[in-house]
């Protein structure tokens, strides 16, 4: 689908929303920089250049060094933020994300770019469904993962306020912007419930969250009400609206990366130890076939109509 | 700010002088931790002593009392496991109290087997890994060259470690931004912790290398602290380039038995070496 038509069909990349936001923020704080390894397009950051060439430094393909150079910067000072390719800014780099970034405990955004499964067709390598795993069990480390445009902005905003080390996934995946009450807030490290029920909960971030939404709309059809978590913040995680989903008896988790240690995994965590309830975790299962993000998305299930069913098995089991 | 050379001391033979006592306290004190703890890097602390000493004590301009100015100098301790040398270091400049080293490795001590900045005042970045120190350097010296700022930033690397592939990706982008704020200090003892260089992944000429990556390069005699001043403590401002400094070195310099001994990587002191060696380490 091409730009304009998504726009069109009401569906939007969020990256958009990232560079709009980041562009704002500079204006406002000159000590904002990017960091980029090559990745000045794909990070949707050629406005940015041209506004503030100084304030773009491009380090080649390098993503070790763009991650270091991050570190650096925030010690001279500077607000930087790192943007790349999700799968290689952070497996490519991930002993600079811990050693430099989390350990150091430093003032470095890192903007995971292109997450999930957009580059599906490019294969497993491209594929970015374990950066939830490797980071979250990173002290010190933020992980937002924002499910449409507003709440990117909101997270890039929050980003530039915290004093340490944060990393928001952002997602090239076109996706509707939620509708949310007047008034809602994002805040960072607190679950968003966005539908009520009280049958099961399903909890969603990032991409996930509005087919999360539609599959609700599927089990209402059929008398099943299901309450909708957006946790876009997976660390530190909202341990308190877990225990409260897991009353309604059942949970089911939805995310755009592999179904081993990410949310659900994270969440699982929670559950086990807090209020033990039967779960489902839906994702990927692992190195994935060729395929567009939206088959591969179909292929596995990961659509109102999957999640639903997914959903009602559980309920099934629960019954018994 | 004031170095110790436009502080303390007129002449330059004092300064050297100076320097050089300084050094032989490093390498004393931090063997002396290294026997206590029972463990350490004792022969690259001794490499990097009077590299070390020249800096803190003679070249870089930095106030302990306040560890984060953001005009200071800064020093990268890319092979992080040389720590006896570096917190000794850190001791005698003032960044905290000398009566501290004795913890050195102890349980819950702020002087873990590798710097951590949250902890200890003086550390710029959490090293360990190895290749580490020098990306992390160029962000830093990136930050000065887009402020215009008149601070510099060294960095220590061993030469093993220049067999890790992230220090080339720095050096690419260094020599690109011509980047004449940002001095490396490669400590060319020659020997990485099982061999010696040359016979694992050899690195000569290595001086060649930087320059074809677009760096000033200086080769010294690591040891000699008049040559150290020289090259350490000349404005590199005019250069255009980045600058590295090649200090061959020899692993546990100082004390016969250790001398370019491999086993002294992490080797460390019975009584009877302990004894020998503080007989040695004297003026």
């Amino acid at each position: 689908m091409s730009a304009a038509a998504q726009v069109a069909a009401g569906l939007f990349d969020c990256r958009d929303a990232f560079a709009k936001t980041i562009e704002a923020l500079a204006e406002a704080d000159s000590r904002i920089v990017t960091v980029v390894s090559d990745s000045v397009g794909s990070s949707k950051l050629t406005g940015f250049r041209k506004r503030w060439p100084e304030r773009m430094v491009n380090v080649g393909i390098a993503e070790q060094t763009v991650v270091a150079v991050g570190a650096g910067l925030a010690n001279g000072g500077k607000i930087p933020f790192v943007s790349a390719a999700s799968c290689f800014l952070t497996g490519r780099a991930l002993e600079q994300v811990k050693a430099d970034i989390a350990y150091s405990n430093v003032n470095v955004k890192l903007i995971g770019q292109s997450s999930g499964i957009a580059y599906g067709e490019l294969g497993p390598t491209h594929h970015s469904i374990e950066d939830f795993a490797w980071l979250r069990v990173l002290n010190n480390l933020t992980i937002i993962a924002p499910s449409d445009p507003w709440e990117t902005e909101q997270a890039i905003r929050a980003a530039a306020e915290i004093d340490g080390p944060v990393f928001v996934r952002v997602s090239r995946m076109p996706v509707p912007e939620l509708r949310r009450p007047e008034g809602a807030r994002f805040v960072v490290g607190k679950a968003e419930t966005l539908r009520a029920g009280g049958d099961i909960a399903i909890i969603a971030n990032g991409t996930m969250v509005h087919r999360a939404l539609g599959a609700a709309d599927v089990l209402a059809d059929e008398g099943i009400s299901a309450r909708v978590i957006n946790m876009a913040t997976i660390s530190p995680l909202d341990r308190e609206a877990i225990v409260s989903a897991a009353e309604t008896g059942a949970i089911v988790t939805v995310e755009e990366h592999g179904v081993r240690g990410g949310l659900g995994g994270a969440i699982a965590e929670v559950v086990a130890t807090e209020r033990a309830v039967p779960m489902r975790i839906l994702g990927f299962p692992g190195f994935l076939p060729t395929g567009s993000a939206e088959f591969l998305m179909e292929h596995f299930g990961l659509t109102p109509d999957g999640i639903a069913k997914a959903a009602r098995e559980l309920l099934t089991k629960v019954k018994r | 700010m004031a170095s110790v050379a436009e502080g303390r001391l007129a002449g330059r033979n004092d300064l050297t002088e100076a320097i050089r006592a300084e050094a032989l306290w490093l390498r004393r004190r931090s063997f002396q931790m290294v026997h206590e703890a029972q463990l350490g890097h004792p022969g690259g602390d001794f490499s990097a002593a009077d590299v070390v000493a020249t800096l803190y004590f003679g070249v870089m301009r930095h106030d302990a009392t306040r560890p984060t100015d953001p005009g200071r100098d800064r020093f990268v301790m890319s092979k992080g496991h040389c720590t006896g040398v570096f917190y000794a270091a850190l001791a005698r400049a003032g960044y905290f109290p000398e009566a501290e080293l004795v913890t050195y490795m102890q349980p819950l001590s702020r002087l873990n087997g590798h710097p951590n900045r949250n902890y200890l005042p003086g550390v710029e970045t959490n090293t360990g890994p190895l290749g580490h120190g020098l990306p992390v350097a160029l962000g830093i010296a990136i930050a000065g060259q887009l402020d215009n700022a008149p601070f510099r930033t060294f960095v220590l690397t061993g030469d093993g470690e220049l067999q890790e592939g992230s220090n080339w990706e720095a050096a690419l982008t260094a020599g690109h931004r011509k980047l004449e704020n940002l001095t490396l200090i490669v400590d060319r003892n020659r020997l990485q912790q099982g061999a010696r260089t040359e016979d694992t992944a050899g690195l000569d000429p290595l001086d060649d290398k930087f320059r074809a990556f677009g760096w000033h390069v200086d080769v010294v005699d690591g040891h000699d602290i008049s040559q150290l001043l020289d090259v350490l403590g000349n404005s590199p401002k005019g250069r255009g380039k980045p600058h590295c400094i090649i200090a061959n070195t020899f692993k546990g310099k100082g004390v016969s038995f250790m001398h370019d001994n491999v086993a002294w990587h992490h080797g460390v002191p019975n009584k009877e070496q302990f004894e020998q060696a503080m007989r040695e380490l004297v003026e």
